[in-house]
């Protein structure tokens, strides 16, 4: 899928060994000890530049949270994450900078990731303004609204003028106009239309092509991970219970879960159209 | 402020609302500048006189034209209810929002803290606060603004707890907002729907709070009030009642007025903007909105 | 007789009709998708033909049930059908059960109110119907609360209150949607079982193309309140004639597994 290649990347961009995160959870009795929900156990990842990897799982699986410690909005209670070689540990917004400025994130439902009181234009600026970067803010507004397929004078609207899968590009100028190197994907087409989705998720490739992003899409949507993902790993129940490229493990998958999640994807009947694209 | 007319116009009582609260202070403004005659000017051999084209409410039992003195009370209930509310928003948006953005404890305790001083009755507070700094527009206004803050601060706590939920705010943090701006930027203006509705009752309860002040004698002679004329026509009520009328309705009108406008404001925010069908709705930001998903 | 003979059906809430004339039927037995977008007025097509459009809605054109016409009649006439005759299962479990009521007693409901059994009657029933659905330990599931048991269970729970009464017609609006792709399989196939075992027609509505050629035999295409394409669930998903249907058929392809790959 991307052009880029990997192998002039050596070590990986991303890094997370070990990821536990325990939930204590309220006391049942008195004397007995606290009753632990363990979200994940000893998850590793790895991404290298230009990258495209899957996160897949249920209710439960334990990726919201795993998504929450790789931005550093979460603390993990054992292993560590590392971008670029440096720690990620959650602190005040000042002290996470650095890591915003490379890592961004398009979230599920773009009618409430957009302030509804802010003009477009503002909102994609934002990241632009609380990170302190140094180019003309306006000219890059306009780079990536058209680099979305939208157009700069629809800085001027209002979020709510504008429909689902357009939302979502904005959300997507958003994240990209701070030129991060790993953007994150959190369930980014769930909540559109399916007509719209593999536009958007056409967009995301481009854009990490030409732009050499990495990207991680978390996703209980099996079908759009195969569709934009060289790799994939499949989480249950906090642990990574399988791994690979997409193909290869979505097609045949090995693990017992793997299987049954893949068998439960409803089936279109074949095609009898001829080549579809 | 055109986009709140025009919120107001569509319901009758949003209608009422607005023409009330504009003639009360469109009286006020005009008062400063003219009044048909000087309010304060005694008159004994115009005692009691009956409404007629001198004297559009007629006069008191001093001689004093009623008209004037209703148009000069406008003056002091109006800067009231705006002090009130001013004072009353700078303490709710302030306690409200630390207490929903501050950790744990600290947060939880403030909101404590907050439901302790909603118990303090506002009129008593008035009456001590009276008495130890001495009746006058600022001394009520602190009353009605503090105990009319703690209570929105409880308002303004559950709104900014929901909007902290949106995704937005989520996004802001991951483009590295800082909590500050966080605040300012996007809670702010997403919570103002509900507090202006706040406040605009907070500026009704205002209008009676200075009138039962001012009526109980804690304003200084000084400053005209539609309270004080209220407790002095009383007196001689049963053999001129129609003087009584004019400050009462005046008072009524005001505390309707405030009221209706805080009803026909919270007709506009809630419901329609929230609805999952795809109606057309005018949203606070006065543009057109079609609805989710359109 | 046919069951449903719904014709020229036109929902408008003054600025132009959400849904333009649809027409549909539906003997016994029949199971019938309507397959739309966000917008294509899907979901207000089923609460329309039980009477559940919203007051600011005007309702207007032919909703037949067993020849007699639903449009127009009260409230209280079309309750005594819905829950009885024609019921819905909801997206949204979580909202469409009674917080603070007892699933068992959810589910006894509707069978005291248009079966007249008694408390006792009725709630043991209510423990057979849970067990029919697949919930494990009826008896004591019975006496939960909805938030203590997870997506799927209350699921089934609103399959449960659904099929209480023997309907002749089951409406359901995307109720996989909010589940899990596991727990939407089972869902699904207590669905289809439930169905087969007592004749019951189905309107299924869903936005999911694969999800839809599972469980129904004809398909309607609606896209902004339009009917634009009908026909054989397998024929108009495989060889769709209507631009749009063609576009959503290939949409919905791009990010689906294919048949091919289906394992074991």
């Amino acid at each position: 899928m991307t052009t880029f290649d990997a192998t002039a990347s050596a070590a990986p961009l991303l890094e997370a060994r070990g990821v536990t995160r325990d939930f204590p959870l309220p006391r049942r009795a008195l004397f007995a000890p606290r009753p632990v929900r363990h979200a994940l156990r000893g998850v590793d990842l790895d991404l290298a530049a230009g990258a495209s990897l899957g996160i897949v799982g249920e209710s439960g699986s334990g990726k919201t949270t795993l998504v929450r410690i790789l931005l550093g909005l979460d603390r993990a209670t054992a292993g560590t994450v590392t971008f670029q070689g440096r720690d990620v540990r959650p602190g005040s917004p000042r002290a996470l900078r650095w890591l915003r400025r490379d890592l961004q994130i398009v979230l599920q439902d773009p009618a409430s990731s957009l302030d509804p009181r802010q003009r477009v234009g503002s909102i994609v600026a934002e990241p632009l303004v609380c990170l302190d970067i140094d180019e003309d803010h306006d000219a890059r507004i306009d780079e990536v609204l058209v680099a979305v397929g939208l157009e700069p004078a629809m800085r001027d609207r209002y979020p709510h003028e504008f429909s689902g899968g357009q939302q979502q590009r904005i959300a997507i100028a958003r994240a990209i106009a701070p030129r991060p190197r790993v953007l994150v994907g959190d369930e980014p087409v769930s909540a559109l239309d399916v007509s719209v989705r593999a536009q958007i998720l056409d967009l995301l490739a481009a854009l990490a092509d030409e732009h050499q992003l990495a990207l991680i899409l978390v996703s209980h949507d099996l079908g759009v991970v195969r569709y934009l993902c060289d790799d994939v790993m499949v989480l249950h129940a906090g642990e990574v219970v399988e791994r690979g490229p997409s193909v290869a493990v979505l097609g045949d998958p090995q693990d017992d879960y793997t299987r049954q999640l893949v068998s439960a994807v409803p089936r279109l009947p074949p095609n009898l159209m001829g080549e579809v694209e | 402020m055109r986009r709140i007319v025009r919120i107001l116009w569509r319901t009758w009582p949003g209608r009422i609302g607005a023409v009330l609260s504009s003639v009360m202070v469109v009286s006020a403004l005009v008062s400063l500048v003219w009044t048909p005659y000087d309010p304060k000017r005694v008159n004994p051999g115009e005692r009691w006189l009956p409404v007629s084209r001198d004297h559009w409410f007629g006069t008191d039992g001093g001689g004093q034209d009623l008209f004037s003195q209703v148009l000069a009370g406008a003056r002091t209930t109006l800067t009231v209810a705006v002090l009130s509310v001013f004072i009353a928003a700078v303490i709710g948006l302030v306690l409200g929002v630390l207490s929903a953005i501050t950790p744990r404890w600290v947060g939880e305790a403030l909101a404590h803290v907050i439901d302790v001083l909603i118990a303090l009755p506002t009129l008593i507070l008035a009456l001590v606060l009276v008495a130890a700094l001495g009746g006058s527009v600022w001394t009520i206004s602190l009353a009605i603004g503090f105990a009319s803050g703690v209570v929105l601060a409880r308002v303004v706590k559950a709104e900014v707890a929901r909007v902290l939920t949106q995704d937005y705010v989520l996004a802001a943090s991951a483009a590295g907002s800082s909590t500050l701006r966080t605040v300012i930027r996007h809670v702010l203006p997403n919570i103002a729907p509900v507090v202006i509705v706040q406040l605009s009752l907070v500026a009704a309860l205002a209008v009676l709070a200075e009138a039962a002040l001012s009526f109980l004698g804690l304003t200084p002679i000084s400053t005209p009030s539609w309270g004080r004329m209220l407790e002095e026509l009383q007196q001689s009520a049963s053999v001129h009642p129609w003087a009584i009328v004019f400050p009462g309705l005046a008072v009524v009108a005001a505390t309707l007025g405030f009221n209706l406008v805080g009803d026909g404001l919270r007709d506009a925010i809630d419901p329609r903007l929230r609805s999952r069908v795809a109606l057309p709705t005018l949203d606070l930001a006065g543009t057109v909105n079609q609805g989710p998903n359109r | 007789m046919t069951l449903l003979d719904v014709q020229d059906l036109t929902v408008d809430f003054g600025d132009g009709p959400v849904v333009d004339g649809l027409s549909l039927s539906l003997e016994p037995g029949d199971r019938v998708g309507i397959i739309g977008e966000s917008g294509s007025g899907k979901s207000l097509t089923a609460l329309s033909i039980i009477g559940l459009a919203p007051d600011s809605a005007t309702v207007t054109g032919s909703v037949r049930w067993n020849g007699e016409e639903l449009l127009g009649r009260s409230d209280r006439d079309l309750s005594e059908l819905r829950g009885d005759d024609i019921t819905m299962v909801f997206q949204n479990p979580l909202n469409s059960l009674n917080p603070v009521m007892r699933v068992g007693r959810q589910v006894a409901e509707p069978l005291r109110l248009h079966q007249r059994l008694s408390r006792g009657t009725a709630a043991a029933r209510a423990v057979e119907l849970l067990d029919q659905v697949g919930l494990p330990d009826p008896a004591n599931t019975s006496r939960a609360f909805p938030h203590q048991l997870s997506g799927g269970q209350r699921q089934r729970v609103g399959i449960a209150i659904a099929l209480a009464c023997q309907p002749a017609l089951l409406i359901a609006d995307e109720p996989t949607t909010a589940l899990d792709v596991t727990v939407q399989a089972g869902v699904l196939q207590l669905l289809r079982d439930l169905i087969a075992d007592r004749g019951t027609a189905l309107l299924f509505i869903t936005h999911d193309v694969a999800l839809v050629s599972g469980i129904t035999d004809r398909l309607l295409v609606m896209r902004r309140g339009l009917v634009v394409e009908e026909g054989p669930t397998t024929e108009v998903v495989t060889a769709p004639r209507h631009d749009y249907t063609v576009e959503l058929i290939a949409a919905a392809r791009a990010t689906a597994l294919d048949e091919e790959e289906r394992v074991g």
